[in-house]
């Protein structure tokens, strides 16, 4: 089972065409919906029984996040598409984008009827020329076939789409911080609350979901919430697209089931580079705590199983570690990562990131002194949870589980100045 | 003298094409809401001048857009894609984020650094090529790989990198 739902048009000889969306029954929701003006409450109902959570990282339940919106507000409500794809070692959206961009469309236009917006913006990250292409391309096929625009199919409800694209900026992927790039400002975090839901683009209520999301609403509500919810497991309904990169025979983006076992998702990847052996892996992308080969063997990719280990799905970005990796370097160039993007609005993460990619740095080069690592855990731990968004923690908890579970290789790199491993 | 220079129009520096992209992209927004085109507009104005910005091009785009010049400049040097330097003709852009370097984004770098005789940040003697180290695009499985201009290039070898260099004009 696989490539059920996102990926359902990739073996097609042009997936991303309007003629094979339709083919597989592409916008008959829309346009039932259309047609027999199906209850918001009901759609919200629908997608709340397909238990699918947010799949840009957060896996926020995103039926819940509907319903948060207040849909009979007077005056302009939007809808926002987060294809900010940035966190290392995820590519899944971006073959969403290239691939079949009409799901996002149908995916979008479902939400902007359900709740109230009759605006909508596709964020796409500035680099993503090619998905933009096709994604501008999939809403010129839309708008011609009278799908989009004012007075849809003469429904009289009105739904406009447009992309809005980034400038490269991987802070852009936090949701209020996309909101003020569309506003035409940097992109820095604003708190929270005020949730989107109430102020969002333009200080108008807004509902933001990531493109994968987005992108299943028009198979669940073609096939039924429960027919979702039952792809994957309780609590983590329907198929997910892991990107799996690094180390493997096969890296790719593979679609299938919420709580496959993660050693049948490296056997879809070809297994670990031949002629070594796996160390450990990342799961959810860059942000998320990695964990050693013998501990993810035992999980399921899940939100629920890889939190009881002690990591997360986040975006289901899985990075495989062979046992030729350096932690240290890996951590070091995941630090420097941070430090880059750190938009600098919040003390404790501009300083703190730049203190903890030196420090690694220094380890990393044979410069470390002995109370690095301790003074790497106190710099994480005064980071997380002093910010105003989740940047900061993002930076933290890569040095605390790299430094917990490999804190052998980062002493060794102190006592001995050198690599116990050597190489990458 | 210096204040009659600071109220001189720019406008002039944007061209035809370019305004006309500016619009369609303001038309995407609501009608009070001009500054939402600002990074598409700076986008559009950095292609046509060879890849960057300066800070004449940028005080036309705030003029254009009715913003302070100020908060032009924040956006144009917030974001990485803005570049503020002369760049090459193609501008190399490689990854060298985790997934890109488990699978050798180091000898990449390497080759492309003694290929064009320059490091990142620098542009090639004859202009064509400028180099620059990028965090993740987002093709990890497609690592290593590199974007220039608009195309992105994956599962690079130097001999593939060879190759790419070679075809372009």
């Amino acid at each position: 089972m696989a490539n059920e739902v996102c990926f359902s048009t990739i073996d097609k000889k042009i997936p991303w065409s309007l003629q094979t969306y339709r083919e597989q029954g592409g916008y008959d929701v829309w346009q039932r919906v259309l047609k027999q003006k199906t209850k918001p409450d009901e759609i919200i109902a629908e997608v709340k029984a397909s238990n699918l959570r947010g799949r840009g990282g957060a896996g926020f339940p995103t039926g819940l996040k509907w319903s948060f919106m207040p849909r009979s507000a007077p005056g302009q409500k939007f809808v926002v598409c987060n294809s900010d794809e940035g966190e290392p070692g995820t590519c899944k959206d971006r073959d969403i984008l290239r691939f079949n961009p009409h799901a996002i469309i149908e995916g979008m236009a479902i939400a902007g009827y359900t709740l109230g917006a009759t605006l909508g913006y596709n964020y796409i990250r500035g680099e993503f020329w090619e998905p933009y292409e096709r994604f501008e391309a999939a809403l010129a096929e839309a708008r011609a076939a009278g799908l989009l625009g004012r007075n849809i199919l003469g429904s009289g409800v009105d739904f406009e789409l447009h992309s809005h694209l980034g400038g490269g900026a991987y802070i852009c992927g936090e949701e209020t911080a996309l909101l003020e790039s569309i506003e035409g400002k940097k992109g820095q975090p604003r708190f929270k609350p005020p949730f989107p839901a109430s102020y969002g683009l333009f200080g108008r209520p807004t509902t933001i979901n990531n493109t994968e999301s987005f992108a299943s609403i028009p198979y669940i509500l073609r096939n039924g919430g429960p027919w979702f919810a039952k792809l994957g497991k309780p609590n983590n309904g329907g198929t997910k697209l892991f990107s799996v990169s690094g180390h493997v025979n096969k890296p790719g983006n593979f679609e299938v089931a919420m709580g496959t076992p993660f050693s049948e998702l490296l056997a879809l990847a070809g297994g670990v580079r031949d002629g070594h052996k796996l160390k450990a892996v990342i799961p959810g992308g860059s942000s998320t705590p990695v964990m050693p080969a013998d501990v993810i063997m035992d999980c399921t990719m899940d939100y629920d199983s890889l939190a009881k280990a002690g990591s997360m799905l986040g975006a289901g970005s899985v990075i495989v570690m062979d046992d030729s990796t350096c932690m240290v370097r890996a951590l070091a160039r995941m630090s420097h990562f941070y430090y880059e993007e750190s938009c600098g609005q919040c003390t404790p993460c501009r300083e703190g990131t730049g203190w903890l990619a030196r420090v690694i740095h220094r380890i990393e080069h044979g410069h470390g002194k002995n109370e690095d690592l301790d003074l790497l855990d106190d710099v994480a731990d005064k980071i997380q949870g002093r910010t105003i968004c989740g940047l900061g923690d993002a930076a933290a908890m890569p040095v605390a589980s790299f430094i917990k579970h490999f804190r052998a290789e980062f002493q060794y790199h102190i006592d001995h100045k050198k690599c116990m491993v050597g190489g990458v | 003298m210096n204040a009659q220079v600071k109220e001189m129009s720019k406008l002039a520096l944007l061209t035809a094409a370019d305004l006309k992209e500016i619009d369609s992209e303001i038309a995407k927004y609501p009608e009070e809401q001009r500054q939402s085109a600002v990074m598409a507009a700076l986008r559009i104005v950095q292609d046509s001048n060879q890849g960057s910005l300066n800070q004449d091009l940028m005080d036309a785009v705030a003029e254009y857009l009715r913003m302070p010049p100020i908060a032009v400049y924040e956006v144009a040097t917030f974001y990485s894609m803005y570049e503020h330097k002369p760049v090459g003709k193609h501008k190399v852009c490689v990854c060298t984020n985790i997934s890109c370097m488990l699978r050798g984004s180091d000898g990449i770098v390497s080759h492309l650094k003694q290929r064009l005789g320059i490091s990142f940040g620098e542009v090639t003697e004859d202009g064509k090529f400028s180099l620059k180290e990028v965090e993740c695009l987002g093709a990890c499985c497609g690592a290593p790989m590199f974007q220039i201009g608009k195309q992105y290039y994956e599962n690079l070898t130097p001999a593939k990198v060879d190759e790419i260099l070679d075809n372009l004009d």
